[in-house]
């Protein structure tokens, strides 16, 4: 039989950013499936470089429009362990806070797009209603909707006015209310889970074959979580668990990822109970960080994220890397989209909650013989500069 | 040929009444549904404007495939649902045969989905031909249980194909009343959803994947034609199900009430499915008309047979 090519992308409804999936179909059911990046790069990593340690926070926070508050964190992380700051207490309880309520919001996010992407557009509003709250609460914090601006070396930007504790711990009871509400809907529904379950399996095999984080990992049974393995700010001060699903299916990747929302604000509530009590300055003032290496790693709404700055006394970092958690999550698609039907596949694209811009640090070329080969575009784009120097000289 | 044909077919209650009403419950539907999803909704000319404005627009036409069909085929369908609401129509408000039955409207509902096929093949576009794919295989799960549902009515009548003659054997009660007209009628509602592509049936059109499937490439006047096709169907298939099982419509007095209350019933069951389904596969859709679906419809026709 005939094998035709699906294309889904650069620009495409399932994909709220450019990437390209091209799908080899057998009639409906998808028989290869390969990915081709370069759609996004932005050079994040090199523009870092050039940037003073607090601004290059503003800049990483803008890496993501939906983890724009982990990116930071992971940075800060990464900072302050190269010279082993301590931060104030507050401070981390105000980080933990911000962290767990943009889990909420990206959770939420995701359920509806995935409600859009399986034709639920009814599923898709109410979620992306009740999200809405959480936006409010970020705008009472820090004053921004989407980028908060809230992380610096040694603490936080902003306080939490003590006054505004209260009204946040309404908010928080009112989210918690629908959330069960549209959960218990999602999981009443006999056509939503005839379309979601057992779809887009991946194994716990596979899941640590192709070390997969977050929610992707935890559905298929893989109990890894950083918040958990190697505790930062106010994890370890906090009473949470971690949610983990056997099946690794598309229903389970939504289950976790709903049950993970109520733990978040498990954890919101406790964060603002004890800020009530917690006294205390929000930031240490760090002068300078010396030469050194360090790594900050937070558990963003996707899985791991990874920082790792390279410094050398300056007031700008040399280096810095960054590998987001749908850079390990996107390729496990090649083992769970095999062999399903098409409509199964673009749901199991999707239910991995990639982010793109996160991701893209390298294009794929073709060469004369028409064979992909890697290259590194920092090195590609630093040649590029090198040769402009050349002849401007 | 005389002017009454025309007036039938191209004013009441034809192409003009049609359309316009048409456009008038797309409206309706646009709203309750964004009513349902917490949205404001469409101004109520939202439709009309959408369709001059894309008579106004260009046409762009795709240079692979068969260009005489892909132009074609949405006025073709256009066609056949004008015929179809001047057969319906002409029975119900003025209680005339049209020079059509049940058999001929059969047919020309099915020529209209072998339109969007042939429409949608005709651009050479992979995600079209997908679509279109899917349309036929839809059109196979939803089809028997169609013409099984249209059986009932026909038997419970007296074995009669002629229109009139089905509403005239509903005087001293409508069909839906009895046991098999209600598992008929529900399962009518269903195909309806099927053959408009509604959810949870959208699988050709389904955006997500396929990116409007069989409609993908077309712009312009043909594009207008499919849309206004598609809120065409919001008069025919509500007005042959209350024709076929609801007893027609009445215009003494406050029975104008009663008809236009069963109209907007039918359109509120759709709207209703429509936003409180995901899509479903198109192996489930097989599935779910082929399994369940048509033996249930079996059933009634076999009940219908017995009278009840």
């Amino acid at each position: 039989m005939d094998k035709n090519v699906i294309p889904v992308g650069p620009y495409h409804p399932l994909l709220e950013e450019a990437e390209y999936f091209t799908l080899q179909v057998d009639g409906e059911t998808v028989v290869d499936i390969d990915l081709e990046i370069g759609w996004m790069h932005r050079g994040h990593e090199f523009i870092s470089e050039s940037k003073t340690f607090t601004q290059s926070l503003y800049l990483v926070e803008r890496i993501c429009g939906i983890c724009s508050t982990s990116h930071p964190l992971a940075a800060v992380h990464a900072m302050e362990d190269v010279d082993n700051i301590e931060i104030p207490l507050r401070a981390r309880y105000i980080r933990t806070l911000v962290g767990e309520l943009e889990r909420i919001h990206s959770h939420l996010l995701w359920l509806g797009l995935a409600g859009h992407f399986i034709g639920y557009d009814t599923l898709w509003m109410w979620a992306w209603k009740y999200r809405e709250p959480v936006l409010q609460m970020f705008e009472i914090i820090s004053g921004n909707r989407n980028h908060y601006g809230m992380m610096r070396v040694g603490g936080v930007a902003k306080d939490v006015d003590p006054d505004k504790i209260k009204s946040l711990l309404d908010i928080m009871d009112e989210i918690e209310k629908k959330i069960q509400m549209i959960a218990k809907a999602a999981n009443d529904d006999p056509v939503l889970k005839s379309r979601l379950k057992g779809v887009g399996v991946l194994t716990k095999k596979d899941a640590v074959d192709f070390c997969a984080v977050g929610p992707t990992a935890r559905a298929s049974g893989v109990s890894v979580d950083v918040r958990k393995d190697e505790p930062t700010d106010a994890y370890d001060l906090v009473d949470f668990k971690i949610i983990v699903t056997e099946n690794g299916d598309v229903f389970d990747k939504t289950v976790v990822r709903l049950l993970e929302t109520f733990e978040s604000i498990k954890i919101c509530k406790q964060c603002l109970e004890k800020l009530k009590t917690v006294n205390g300055g929000i930031r240490n003032n760090v002068k300078e960080i010396s030469a050194g290496e360090g790594i900050g790693r937070y558990e963003a709404p996707r899985g791991e994220v990874f920082h790792y700055v390279r410094t050398d006394g300056t007031n700008r970092p040399v280096r810095h890397k960054v590998r987001a958690p749908s850079y390990v999550n996107i390729p496990t698609f090649k083992a769970s989209c095999k062999g399903i039907p098409v409509a199964d596949a673009l749901i199991t694209l999707a239910a991995v909650d990639p982010c793109y811009c996160c991701t893209e640090r390298s294009i794929k070329i073709r060469d004369k013989n028409n064979e992909p080969y890697q290259l590194d575009l920092m090195k590609l784009s630093r040649e590029k500069t090198e040769q402009i120097r050349r002849q401007m000289k | 040929m005389n002017l009454e044909l025309f007036f039938y077919l191209l004013i009441f209650p034809g192409f003009l009444f049609t359309a316009i009403l048409g456009l008038t419950v797309g409206w309706v539907d646009r709203k309750v549904s964004a009513r349902f999803q917490y949205r404001v909704g469409p101004p109520f000319f939202q439709n009309f404007n959408d369709f001059f404005k894309l008579l106004g627009k260009e046409t762009i036409i795709v240079k692979d495939g068969v260009r005489s069909m892909f132009v074609v085929a949405p006025f073709i369908s256009f066609a056949m649902l004008v015929l179809v609401s001047a057969i319906v129509g002409t029975s119900l408000f003025f209680n005339i045969s049209f020079g059509g039955d049940l058999i001929v409207i059969m047919y020309l509902l099915m020529i209209f989905s072998v339109m969007v096929v042939l429409g949608g093949s005709a651009s050479g576009n992979v995600y079209s031909s997908l679509g279109a794919g899917r349309e036929i295989k839809l059109l196979l799960a939803d089809e028997l249980a169609f013409i099984l549902v249209l059986l009932v009515p026909i038997i419970k009548s007296g074995y009669q194909l002629d229109l009139g003659n089905i509403l005239a054997a509903q005087a001293d009660g409508m069909f839906v009343s009895s046991a098999s007209g209600i598992i008929a009628f529900i399962i009518g509602l269903l195909c309806i959803q099927a053959k408009m592509t509604l959810p949870p049936f959208h699988i050709p059109e389904a955006e997500t994947e396929l990116v409007e499937g069989p409609f993908m490439e077309y712009s312009g006047p043909p594009l207008g034609f499919w849309k206004l096709n598609h809120f065409m169907m919001y008069v025919v298939f509500p007005f042959l199900l209350v024709l076929l099982f609801w007893g027609g419509f009445n215009f003494n007095g406050i029975e104008i009430l009663w008809s236009v209350l069963k109209y907007l019933l039918i359109v509120v069951l759709m709207i209703i499915i429509k936003n409180t389904n995901p899509r479903i596969r198109i192996d489930t859709a097989l599935n779910f008309f082929w399994k369940y679906a048509t033996p249930l419809t079996l059933i009634a026709v076999v009940l219908a047979v017995f009278g009840y």
